[in-house]
């Protein structure tokens, strides 16, 4: 029964506190990537011929972001029946979004105008189907051009 | 030491390539943060002890690559590649690899 409690008590915790936590990042997000809209970001890997390069730099950035326990429950239910894993896609999305934020703003930090070859790699922490976390690493060459 | 991940540097010419160099590390995170991301793991959010540690890892990985340009006398790597994997519960790897290359000025 205790054990039954304490199992709402955590989704409970998980789907409230999960949900604010998102809410709260996909609001910061929206605002710095206005804010760096004005950097050009490609995963071209060659620069345009007429462009004269200044400098060239590499820039890279992580996040690590974990579930949430609403999130964990949902998603194993959801692999029962099979299709999309909503709940793993914001949080992909999210991280890949944060990685990316973190490239633009170092590539700003450098005076950089544009960043070029941009590559994103994903990885799981934690083990088996029991994930804790997933790993995001985004880098790109930021450059000065005119 | 220029370091990119396109295959050429704006602007300047490859003169001789070197070869292949690369650089990893594996690091395990103390128990401290290993708690703290458990209870993470029930209201979700960033977990910034692991971001902290992979960015150290990272660094330390792309300074193995570059210590071994520099034996090779390349000033320069192209073609920089990050992986990371996670090889048991409480470890994690990061790779670092790229083409040293001897730049003109």
């Amino acid at each position: 029964m205790i054990e039954l409690l304490i199992f709402l008590g955590l989704i409970g915790i998980g789907f409230g506190a999960g949900r604010w936590n998102e809410t709260r990042h996909l609001r910061s997000l929206a605002e710095r990537e206005a804010a760096l809209r004005d950097i050009m970001v490609t995963n071209l890997r060659t620069l345009p011929e007429n462009w004269t390069v200044t400098r060239a730099e590499l820039v890279a950035a992580n996040v690590v972001i974990a579930l949430d326990y609403f999130k964990t429950i949902a998603a194993s239910l959801k692999s029962l029946l099979g299709g999309n894993l909503g709940a793993f896609e914001t949080l992909t999305d999210r991280a890949r979004r944060e990685a990316t934020v973190r490239v633009l703003e170092e590539a700003r930090a450098l005076g950089a105008n544009a960043v070029w070859n941009l590559r994103i790699e994903t990885a799981v922490l934690g083990h088996g189907d029991k994930p804790s976390g997933i790993e995001l690493i985004a880098y790109g060459t930021a450059v000065r051009a005119e | 030491m220029v370091l990119v991940n396109t295959e050429t540097v704006p602007g300047r010419q490859i003169l001789e390539v070197k070869g292949l160099v690369q650089g990893n590390t594996v690091r395990a995170k103390h128990v401290g943060r290993d708690i703290m991301a458990g209870l993470k793991n029930i209201v979700g959010g960033e977990l910034k002890g692991y971001t902290e540690l992979l960015t150290e890892s990272r660094r330390e990985a792309t300074a193995r690559m570059m210590a071994q340009a520099q034996e090779l006398g390349a000033n320069a790597i192209v073609n920089v590649r990050f992986a990371t994997s996670s090889i048991s519960a409480g470890a994690a790897e990061l790779y670092a690899y790229g083409t040293a290359v001897v730049l003109s000025e």
